[in-house]
């Protein structure tokens, strides 16, 4: 799976304002409303949900990377987004890093595998030194989109 | 001085495979031991103290995996190890909500 597959790039945030792990989830949450990847009228369960999954434990891998995410019955395909925040946020990671880059992920119920080969892919790119120091750089989603392909064309090198 | 390495079979059980919060439960077991332990599919291994380097692994329901853990406590990572692959990173039996 590449990040073309899951990524939205009218909805990626390269510059989130917020300053708190339900503030981010919000903002993340409210780009893909905004570029039409989920209903308006489910937006505040897909932010609760995604809350409630931090609640049982934080997906805050490390790196300064997290995945918040949830399976959310209103969307047909995995939907997600990447955000990057210039200062960080305190995400209670598991390193206790402060997070600067977020891979926010939308899944139906019924597809666990779909998430599991889009955390793989995350994954895999994001032990590329290079490429994770690159995306917290970014400072716009024309940035982030290029790294994006980037990583998708060359995904067999790793 | 001998360095004790022990080797095992183990095989994803819980329907949503080895996602994150599995990535952790392993990652936090790991770390109460000394030894290195490592878990592959494919010939691929990857270290078992590394969420990140967990998730590489795709691991679905079904997919068998190695494990292999060198140092003084492997025996008892390998076995802990097991147990919580065989109790399906506790989402056996009930809707988790993932």
């Amino acid at each position: 799976m590449k990040f073309s597959d899951f990524i939205n790039s009218d909805a990626i945030c390269a510059e989130l304002k917020a300053q708190t792990k339900q503030e981010i989830i919000e903002e993340l949450v409210q780009s893909l409303l905004d570029s039409g990847q989920i209903q308006a009228d489910q937006r505040d369960d897909i932010v609760t949900s995604i809350m409630k999954r931090e609640e049982l434990g934080s997906t805050g891998i490390g790196r300064g990377v997290a995945v918040p995410h949830t399976k959310h019955p209103s969307v047909e395909n995995l939907v997600g987004t990447v955000g990057v925040s210039e200062t960080g946020v305190d995400f209670d990671s598991l390193d206790g890093e402060r997070v600067q880059l977020f891979f926010l992920l939308i899944s139906p119920p019924e597809r666990p595998g779909d998430h599991l080969r889009a955390l793989e892919n995350i994954s895999r790119q994001l032990r590329d030194e290079t490429f994770c120091r690159f995306l917290k750089q970014s400072r716009s989603s024309g940035d982030i989109e290029q790294l994006l392909k980037e990583a998708d064309d060359s995904q067999f090198v790793s | 001085m001998s360095t004790e390495s022990i080797t095992a079979t183990v095989t994803v059980l819980n329907p949503q495979g080895l996602h994150a919060r599995p990535a952790d439960l392993i990652v936090r077991l790991a770390n109460q031991f000394q030894c290195q332990v490592e878990i592959g599919k494919e010939g691929e291994w990857v270290d078992a103290k590394s969420i990140l380097s967990l998730l590489t692994l795709g691991a679905a329901q079904g997919t068998e995996l190695g494990l292999q853990a060198t140092g003084p406590d492997a025996a008892d990572a390998v076995a802990a190890m097991k147990t919580l692959f065989t109790e399906g990173f506790n989402e056996l039996g009930e809707p988790i909500d993932a």
